[in-house]
């Protein structure tokens, strides 16, 4: 379960940020192409937030689509997982989104 | 403007249903762990150390390979260290102990994976020779230590002819963060149900550049190819 170590992180730099002030939301970007679960680290949020300054917060995971370029017909198109095949046939292809995992902003106050 | 809405203005601050102030990040999770793995690659390339990481599922043969490949090694090419991370345990690094080899143990409790801070520390208690060759067994599972940068030069998954031939579909994360696959056991293939040349098709799906070795760790057979793709990642 990762997802703990990941969340925890998530959570020390929203407490540094936060300065002391109470975090009501906390909001972050989970490609759908990493091998994160968005369900274990609202779970792991809610344990990791206990008795911090962001304890009671919300958790919003904005979860960015799968999609890649494809270097042989130049065109983009929608990767539902991670086999890197284009529709054309090619396996020439480059991730463009979906890999995402990053803090986006939070509330405070 | 006739139709000016009375609080636009305060949306750039504050969210419409009441009080507070947003903070913009846009930082990566990930990113403390990326810093400290930076830090461990320029520790190791300052001193011609090579790392490996190793992953596998339990019961890939991860610690036969790296028994075996300690005893053939130690003395031949470069010094040989290995850092055993295991979530309780200490069986495995006797086994390498015992094989010859230098090696410090990390127990990463109820932790399934090692992160670059772990390895930064077994690296200052294991404080190997300039020139090493430092084997980084993982902890065992196809997920989780995918997303963690240790500072190595190269990662090597390890699978065998005993699990599904899918592998690399169910745990594709593992498979594009990789830069070897080495199918173990293959004295068994005669013996189960597993195709190789499927599997190797599945796992380049996922990885184009994928390098792939066929070997088996209890019989010696294709260990040769294991030790040249080691001495070319000097
Ligand atoms: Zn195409």
């Amino acid at each position: 379960m990762h997802e703990l170590s990941i969340t925890q992180s998530i959570v020390d730099a929203v407490c540094e940020r936060a300065d002391g002030r109470p975090v009501r939301t906390v909001r972050i970007r989970v490609g759908i192409l990493t091998a994160v679960v968005p369900d274990s680290m609202r779970f792991c949020f809610d344990l990791t937030t206990a008795g911090t300054v962001a304890e009671g917060a919300q958790l919003e995971i904005d979860q960015p689509p799968g999609t890649a370029h494809c270097r042989a017909c130049e065109k983009d198109f929608a990767l539902p997982d991670l086999v890197l095949l284009c529709p054309c046939g090619s396996a020439d292809v480059a991730i463009t989104s979906g890999q995402e995992l990053q803090i986006v902003s939070m509330r405070v106050g | 403007m006739p139709h000016a809405h009375p609080h636009d203005h305060d949306q750039v601050r504050d969210a419409p249903s009441g009080g507070g102030e947003t903070i913009t990040l846009e930082q990566r999770v990930l990113g403390k762990n990326e810093e400290l793995a930076a830090r461990n690659r320029s520790w190791l390339a300052e001193r011609d150390i090579v790392a490996v990481n190793l992953m596998s599922s339990p019961g890939a043969g991860k610690t036969t390979l790296l028994e075996r490949t300690v005893r053939d090694l130690t003395g031949r090419r470069r010094p040989v260290a290995v850092i055993e991370g295991d979530q309780e345990t200490t069986l495995d690094a006797e086994r390498i102990r015992r094989a010859g080899g230098a090696v410090v143990q990390v127990n990463t409790g109820a932790g399934c994976h090692l992160d670059a801070e772990m390895v930064q520390g077994a690296l200052t208690t294991l404080a190997p020779d300039g020139g090493s060759l430092v084997l980084v067994e993982n902890v065992g599972n196809l997920v989780c230590p995918a997303l963690f940068d240790l500072g190595e030069r190269s990662r090597a998954v390890i699978i065998s002819v005993t699990e599904g031939t899918d592998k690399p579909l169910k745990y594709p994360y593992m498979f594009a963060v990789a830069d070897l696959v080495i199918i173990n056991k293959v004295d068994l293939l005669p013996y189960v149900d597993f195709d190789t040349d499927q599997c190797v098709r599945y796992a380049r799906s996922v990885n184009p550049d994928l390098r792939v070795l066929t070997l088996s760790a209890t019989t010696g057979e294709g260990l040769d190819d294991w030790y040249d793709w080691l001495d070319a990642r000097s």
